[in-house]
């Protein structure tokens, strides 16, 4: 087993028997399937709105290269700078280089989950730099060294009281029981980070092709203002996030948000099209969009797994997932959790290293029923069960089934085997549970069902 | 060539998108199996409208939807009769929080209304320091429209007097008119190419509602970094 697998089935274990944690997320998303569903309902036709989208992003994800093409000419022409980058390290890079270029020191940050894929708050941490995330999820898991939770709701594990006891130990506040309070805590903490940050780094939700721009969806406005008020904005963005069209985010924007948290809309939606322009008021004297493949091309590769890449980040298939609602976030170890992580981060990580995620599923289908864009997900789970052990088969299961063709194929041995199970069930207690116990992995939570007395073919028999 | 290793790594994303494209992929919802269909976007972005949530075709239906969208999103909808019923309005508003000092810009709608105030004005047209906008109690703004179907308030840079102005100050009054009233938000993205492509304002965003937050235990706060309050007084 891999690290990666041996670390993930340990929390698993741990997790699925924590019942308080279990509680926790119960809590979190309980009144989530309310709200959307009710959201989802005011859609005229939300199938037809999920087919539509599907389509788009087809088109656009099947046409990446003239769109991405496009979408970077179109920022150029405006004062943007675009960047390009095959692998994270390349990402970094660039983006420390704009900072020291600038001398700056005080970075703010909006929420960026490709920021988490690049590891990007550690390489600023190490070059020196002071970095703070706004949005109030993520700047409470930053204050605990902790990835996110979840890559839309980042500190849906804790409580108040957690949250409080955090505050009072990190910026010395008074402990209070009101989730008020606390907002208004980081709110005042953070108004002094935006105005005195050199440089803001955001994420992207969507980058349009057609007008050069990328969008933001957001609920605090901590995007709003990390792009507002620093000199030099940075917009780190996944090649696979282009869309064609403006109008197409009439669409997307709506469905994003009622699939994501059951809104009409999300708080904030906002287009970013260049730096400070001729006349403007205020704004970013520079902007600078950083494009980062990291593997993703290794997934348009494979075209049976390629929608995989029409990937909004609602994290509704979290939501649903039976999995993700008993095990949680951070089990999962990688930085895309729930049904989307297991499908892509065998991808972009390596499929033997990260294939036990495919094999976590109950193969129900509920993220592929609700996922907005129609990603195949669980379709591709199985897949990727399939690429794995074709690529590095397990040595036993050949002979074995060999054996058992075999011994079907011959009528006496078959019965013989019959009679021989149910003389050894008498024994089998003696060895359950011990380390002789040959089905110990279903015996540890379950009973091993009984033989029946008779076989089918002993009651034709006596039947005659 | 080493000479320009940033246009080498464009070619060579390009370069693996590409070769990665040329096999082709089947189309959503199909089978694997089925030959791939060029989806035509168009076809699907003419319905996009009869998939969105259902708006009435008067006016008064849309000023319905509007009035409900706002309260559920917890902003406050006024719709007055006069300019002077909007004057009066924000006097209202400014004495009931004690305002001592706004921000906005220059506009038709603002400058008679702010000037109306007889409060310290600061203008952000000309820039303006961030520090100065924080002093200050609310921020007014015009914006390019209203949106029935979702209850947002479309503006950008050009509009509404920069980036800041709606988000910084805690009380967002947005002063709108009523033919801004416009049904869905495909009508909203004609509206954007209508009146500005292709010189489009750097910025652009729709406020849907005041700035809200649910990451503590999913329990809804408002006011986590922007507006505590949105106020919409459409004339
Ligand atoms: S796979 Fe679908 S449901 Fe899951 S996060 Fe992506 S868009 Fe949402």
């Amino acid at each position: 087993m891999t690290p990666a697998a041996s670390q993930f089935k340990k929390n698993a274990i741990a997790l699925t028997a924590d019942l308080r944690h279990r509680a926790l997320i119960r809590t979190a998303l309980k009144k989530y399937e309310v709200v959307r569903d009710d959201k989802v309902s005011r859609f005229q036709n939300w199938q037809s709105a999920r087919q539509s989208a599907a389509e788009i992003k087809w088109d656009a994800v099947n046409h990446l290269d003239a769109h991405l093409i496009e979408f970077a000419r179109n920022l150029e022409a405006r004062g943007t700078q675009v960047h390009w980058a095959s692998n994270a390290a390349q990402a970094r890079e660039i983006i420390i280089g704009i900072i020291q270029e600038r001398k700056a020191h005080s970075i703010i940050k909006s929420k960026v989950m490709t920021g988490e894929e690049i590891h990007l708050n550690e390489a600023l941490e190490k070059a020196g730099f002071d970095v703070v995330e706004s949005d109030l999820g993520e700047y409470i898991v930053q204050l605990r060294h902790e990835p996110p939770y979840h890559f839309v709701f980042p500190a849906m594990h804790l409580t108040r009281g957690e949250i409080s006891d955090l505050f009072s130990k990190e910026l010395g506040t008074a402990s209070t029981d009101s989730p008020e309070e606390l907002t208004m805590i980081a709110r005042r903490v953070l108004r002094d980070k935006y105005i005195a940050a050199d440089i803001g780094i955001s994420g992207a939700n969507f980058g349009i092709a057609e007008t050069g721009m990328i969008s933001i969806t957001e609920n605090e406005g901590n995007a709003r203002l990390t792009c507002a008020l620093p000199k030099v904005h940075i917009a780190l963005m996944g090649i696979e996030k282009v869309l064609p069209k403006l109008e197409d985010l009439a669409l997307f924007l709506p469905m994003l948000a009622t699939a994501g948290a059951g809104q009409v809309m999300t708080g904030y939606n906002t287009l970013y099209g260049g730096p400070r322009q001729p006349g403007e008021a205020d704004g970013p004297e520079a902007f600078h969009v950083v494009l980062l493949d990291n593997n993703r091309t290794q997934l348009l590769a494979d075209p049976e797994q390629r929608d995989a890449l029409h990937c909004i980040r609602c994290g509704a298939c979290l939501n649903v997932c039976p999995i993700y609602k008993n095990i949680g976030g951070h089990a999962y170890g990688a930085t895309y959790q729930g049904p989307i992580g297991a499908v892509i981060t065998p991808h972009l990580r390596g499929l033997q290293q990260w294939k036990h995620l495919s094999f976590a599923s109950s193969l129900c289908g509920a993220c592929t029923q609700t996922c907005p864009v129609k990603i195949n997900l669980h379709h591709h789970l199985l897949q990727s069960r399939r690429n794995a052990i074709a690529q590095k088969p397990v040595w036993w299961e050949k002979p074995l089934f060999q054996g058992l063709a075999f011994l079907f194929n011959h009528a006496g041995l078959f019965s013989l085997g019959m009679k021989l199970g149910r003389i050894g069930q008498v024994f089998y207690p003696l060895v359950k549970g011990t380390r002789l116990d040959p089905a110990s992995a279903w015996t540890k939570s379950r009973e091993l069902p009984k033989i029946a007395p008779q076989t089918f073919r002993e009651w034709w028999q006596t039947r005659k | 060539m080493v000479a320009n290793p940033k246009m080498n790594e464009r070619e060579n994303i390009l370069g693996r998108i590409r070769e990665a494209l040329s096999v082709p992929a089947p189309v959503p919802g199909a089978h694997s199996g089925e030959p791939p269909h060029a989806v035509s976007e168009c076809e699907a972005a003419t319905h996009i409208p009869e998939w969105l949530p259902r708006v009435g075709s008067t006016f008064e239906e849309r000023l319905a939807l509007f009035r409900t969208n706002a309260a559920e999103l917890k902003a406050d909808f006024v719709l007055l009769d006069s300019p002077e019923e909007l004057i009066a309005k924000l006097r209202e508003i400014a004495a009931a929080e004690s305002w001592k000092k706004v921000a906005t810009h220059s506009n038709a709608l603002t400058d008679g209304a702010c000037d109306a105030l007889d409060l310290p004005v600061l203008r952000t047209d000309n820039g303006y320091d961030p520090r100065d906008m924080e002093t200050c109690d609310a921020g007014i703004s015009a914006c390019d429209a209203l949106i029935a179907q979702t209850g947002s308030v479309l503006v950008t840079s050009q509009s509404a007097g920069g980036r800041a102005l709606s988000v910084l100050p805690p009380h967002h009054v947005v002063l709108a008119r009523r033919e801004q009233l416009l049904a869905d938000l495909p009508a909203a993205f004609a509206l954007l190419k209508t009146k500005y492509a292709p010189g489009y304002p750097s910025l652009i965003s729709f406020i849907t509602g005041p700035s809200r937050t649910g990451d503590i235990e999913r329990i809804l706060v408002l006011g986590a970094h922007g507006p505590k309050k949105l106020t919409i007084l459409c004339v």
